[in-house]
């Protein structure tokens, strides 16, 4: 290490010592969060929505299981929104806080942090591009994200994000919603209108039609196949051009383009000209606008009950892990059956603004995500539980999520836009490095998967938990063995930055007397030790695991 | 520095412990004493990554607009002349089969990657199983204490299991001949032990408070498998040292080169795929000096490995698959390269039982970009891979469910008797 990196690291080092011993213990203040305004209460909606899953735990003839902690709960809101568990300063804070609505008042807050809003803007990407790489230098992922980022933060109304992503016009580094299209475009130049006419109705309306492109849908028999090209036909006159996406490159006076559909082992020349088509609700179409601009009202025409029925399906999947509907992206159509939760939830969505903010609030709040995991030792009785929400559901943290709270598990105070540039970056160059090694989820990444034993010998033996792990100048392992005033603290300290959990009595017995004899031998024991126990913390399933 | 490994001792004193459930006592040790048509047959795959060009390697035309600076050489079979710059693979083709007719229309990398290493073209809503991973999904690890699948690539992003799940991902190794990552515990054994108890005490309560669902996480098994192949002594597959520096050498001091090498020891010791990646071949610039250089690490490779696994009698039961995700345009660009092609392209099918000494298509000289025409007896990805898997004793017409409820087949395409050797071995 150079000489200067080190003086950085220990000036850091010495000053964090200060800050924390200031503080008298591994315990940072932090300001709690504000009141929610009666206009901005949900109670009556999450109650309805309470009542709708306490009928269907009825009928399905299954019993809720027990309320789960607040701290669990806490830790399941920090994972969903920030990617990781949540820090021990942000754990103690939360536990200060007495008052009945402190979960919705944290998750107010919570929503308005940089850490949100960077986090899942980078969950939604994926359902808007996917992860493939796209065509070189006309799209940019980053720009997107940032993009997305922003919109959360302003907590823009999803319905206009969404015409802006169909409709955008310019420049993809100008307006970076421009890149949900310019990924479609072809190794010969042209825009692949099927592939952005499947990718709109999957995120935008929750139906997977891709296979009506070329044939009727075999089983869900109400898609045509002049569907599917009537759909692809709004994106027809939508070009990449210099300047950037446009359904205005023809000048007006002359023949604009047409989308044409070449059957299979045809000639190009037979092709057959296709004009825009919706499916159903014609109604919805606006009469001017450009194609693209007319297609995205009426995706999100406010009487489209695909469209919320969409993203509070999305939404649900990115809180629990696992979407109430599966595959995600293909629904029911909602005219077929009894309103359920997916129509509450729309419901509230759409009367407050279309705002993600009230769907991720209200999912939190709801009975559901503050049940514990199936404690039933019967698979079966467990499963059925289960996929009634009657318990919360066993799901694999995701690859940044494990790096996150590795990373986050490693310190006392949030790793957040206030942390210093150096830890920061080393979290970043962290994530990338760990997900490479480790494997990215992709696309399809709320169906549910296994581990593998890669992933295992990694966090084993890999160098992040090592670090991670280490008691050494600027880690949290070492804060805690030296700031906790007794082996009962460490031992405590160390299990809430893990799991967000106090050890239960045979634990603490356990690791404090493993604390107890190394007292006899030295410092360095007691280092080796506290190692040893952020090692198994990181290891246990506890960790892996969303539960 | 002082190895931190467990020995073997330890281990089974480990196992022996009863806080220590999720230690599996290890199997026996490398199982690879058969050998010709008795073996169970294995895959080695050569990805040659970015996209070869067929007229520097397999299909030159020397002397036409399209030809570009690439000569041509006599080979082992007499009607079949490859480039000058695979000298060394001249004297082993009639080992192989060479296909100079693979078509695809598919000339993006990734896409052209997923449907080469699936035999299904990508879509947007079902990512489909490569070859390796039906393999090992269908054939399972036997005895192995290694994964049945492994990757030999040092920066590509690993085959994958796709619908049938990442449990089949193929294991990375980033240093073929080095270490592999991340198989050494990184204290001494003693806390080694106290970690282990430490970790089966926080299993132990997470199953308590939820004995089906810890069930459901297969942590515990992970967990034993992880440190079962820690203490392996097939990690020795791994390893060069105990190979004679004269067939080091020969394989070439190379990552591909001891890439090739691994493989055959690891195909020895029972695994059932491996793929090796040969970086660098998108060559838009400068194309026939990229494949001078790329030819210098392949030929010494590839001619190797079929020769090393021909001597060692492992020929007959293991495919070898020289392969791209598509070839490179007859023209040259302003650039002295050549561009993404996918129209037709080339591949050589060694062992396995495909033929030998053989030729499938023909490509023609000079066409037109726009609209080149089909080559002479085209072979198509789907039809590679369905032949593949039936010389791997697996049925590619089994139709499985997706996760999402969807049936799908293997292979969409019927095993091709035309690339398959005759009762006389040809």
């Amino acid at each position: 290490m150079k000489t200067r990196q080190l003086l950085v690291l220990v000036a850091l080092g010495l000053l964090m010592a200060v800050v924390v011993q200031l503080s008298g213990r591994v315990d940072p203040v932090q300001a709690q969060p504000s009141e929610v305004s009666a206009a901005d209460q949900l109670d009556t909606a999450v109650a309805g929505l309470d009542a709708w899953f306490a009928v269907k735990w009825q009928a399905d003839s299954v019993s809720p299981a027990a309320a789960a902690d607040d701290l669990a709960v806490f830790r399941r809101v920090s994972l969903a929104l920030y990617g990781c568990g949540p820090s021990l300063e942000d754990l103690r804070a939360f536990e200060r806080d007495t008052q009945p609505d402190r979960l919705d008042r944290w998750i107010r807050q919570m929503l308005r942090d940089p850490r949100f809003a960077g986090y899942f803007a980078r969950r939604l990407s994926r359902s808007l591009v996917g992860v493939e790489q796209g065509p070189f230098i006309i799209f940019r992922r980053d720009q997107l994200t940032d993009w997305l980022e922003e919109q959360l933060l302003q907590d823009a109304p999803w319905s206009e994000m969404a015409r802006q992503l169909i409709a955008a016009e310019g420049l993809w580094t100008d307006r970076p919603a421009s890149n949900f299209i310019t990924i479609a475009r072809m190794e010969n130049e042209d825009l692949d209108e099927n592939k952005l006419a499947g990718r709109t109705v999957r995120t935008f309306l929750g139906q997977r039609i891709d296979c009506a492109q070329c044939h009727d849908h075999f089983l869900d028999t109400r898609w045509k196949q002049r569907h599917f090209e009537g759909l692809a036909a709004w994106f027809g006159q939508a070009q990449v051009t210099p300047g950037g996406v446009t359904d205005f490159a023809t000048p007006p006076d002359q023949p604009q383009p047409e989308y044409r559909v070449v059957a299979p082992k045809e000639d190009a020349s037979a092709s057959r000209i296709v004009v825009p088509e919706v499916p159903f609700h014609a109604e919805w179409l606006p009469s001017t606008g450009s194609r693209r601009a007319r297609l995205a009202a009426w995706v999100t025409h406010a009487d489209n009950r695909r469209f919320e029925r969409a993203i509070a399906n999305r939404i649900w999947g990115l809180m629990f892990g696992r979407p109430l509907h599966e595959p995600v992206d293909d629904l029911p159509h909602p005219e077929d059956k009894p309103d359920d939760a997916l129509d509450l939830l729309g419901r509230e969505f759409r009367a407050r603004g279309d705002r993600l903010s009230t769907l991720i609030r209200m999912i939190a709040l709801s009975a559901p995500f503050r049940l514990n995991t199936a404690a039933a030792d019967n698979a079966d009785e467990a499963a059925r539980q289960t996929a009634s929400w009657a318990a919360f559901p066993l799901v694999r943290l995701r690859p940044e999520q494990v790096i996150g709270s590795l990373f986050q598990a490693g310190r006392v105070r949030s790793v957040d836009q206030n942390s210093h540039p150096l830890i920061r970056l080393t979290r970043m160059t962290s994530e990338n490095e760990f997900i490479e090694e480790y494997g990215d989820a992709g696309e399809d990444e709320l169906i549910p998967q296994a581990g593998t034993i890669s992933q295992m010998l990694l966090k084993m033996n890999g160098r992040f938990s090592r670090e991670l792990g280490k008691v050494d100048l600027l880690t949290g392992p070492a804060q805690v063995l030296a700031l906790s005033p007794d082996d009962s603290a460490i031992v405590e300290n160390s299990f809430l930055m893990c799991l967000s959990r106090r050890p239960d009595s045979a634990e603490l017995l356990h690791f404090q007397k493993q604390l107890q004899q190394a007292r006899q031998t030295g410092d360095e024991q007691r280092k080796a030790v506290v190692e040893d126990l952020f090692w198994a913390l990181f290891n246990s399933p506890e960790f892996a695991w969303n539960h | 520095m002082e190895s931190l490994m467990l020995p073997r001792r330890s281990l089974l004193q480990m196992a022996a412990a009863p806080a220590l459930s999720f230690l599996l006592p290890p199997l026996n040790a490398r199982a690879a004493s058969r050998r010709g048509t008795e073996r169970a047959r294995s895959l080695i795959v050569l990805w040659m990554n970015g996209g070869m060009s067929q007229l520097e390697t397999w299909d030159p035309h020397p002397g036409t607009a399209s030809g570009g600076d690439a000569k041509d050489v006599a080979t082992t079979v007499p009607e079949l002349r490859i480039s000058s710059l695979l000298p060394q693979m001249a004297e082993q083709m009639h080992h192989c089969l060479t296909i100079r007719s693979v078509t695809s229309k598919e000339g993006d990398h990734e896409r052209g990657t997923a449907f080469v290493r699936s035999g299904y073209r990508p879509e947007p809503t079902l990512k489909y199983p490569t070859l390796g991973a039906i393999v090992v999904s269908q054939l399972g690890a036997g005895k192995l204490e290694i994964p049945p699948y492994i990757s030999v690539s040092p920066r590509i992003p690993v085959p994958e299991g796709g619908y049938l799940g990442n449990a089949w991902n193929a294991f990375r190794v980033h240093h073929p001949g080095r270490e592999v990552s991340n198989l050494e515990a990184p204290v001494p054994d003693a806390r080694q032990t106290r970690r282990l108890e430490n970790l089966q005490l926080l299993s132990r309560g997470f199953a308590a408070s939820h004995p089906a669902a810890a069930r459901q996480t297969l942590h515990d098994d992970l967990t034993g498998k992880a440190l079962q192949m820690m203490q392996s002594e097939q990690l020795q597959a791994f390893r060069l040292d105990d190979e004679p520096e004269v067939l080091k050498k020969a394989y070439g001091d190379t990552e591909f080169g001891r890439g090739c090498l691994v493989a055959r020891r690891l195909v020895e010791t029972g695994v059932r795929v491996v793929e090796v990646t040969l970086p660098g071949f998108d060559t838009h610039v400068s194309n026939h000096e990229g494949h001078v250089t790329q030819c210098r690490i392949l030929d010494p490779a590839m001619s190797t490995l079929i020769n090393d696994l021909h001597q060692r009698d492992l020929l007959q039961s293991t495919i070898v698959l020289c392969i791209s995700e598509f070839g490179r345009t007859p023209a040259v660009n302003p650039a002295a390269g050549r561009d993404h092609w996918p129209a037709w392209f080339s591949c050589v099918i060694s062992g396995g039982g495909f033929r030998k000494s053989a030729v499938i298509g023909e490509t023609p000289a000079d066409v037109p970009v726009s609209d080149p025409p089909a080559p002479k007896d085209p072979v198509t990805v789907p039809e590679i891979c369905a032949t593949i898997l039936d010389q791997l004793g697996i049925d590619g017409s089994k139709e499985v469910t997706t996760p999402v409820g969807r049936p799908v087949r293997f292979s969409d395409c019927s095993p091709s008797p035309r690339l398959i050797a005759s009762a006389d071995g040809h």
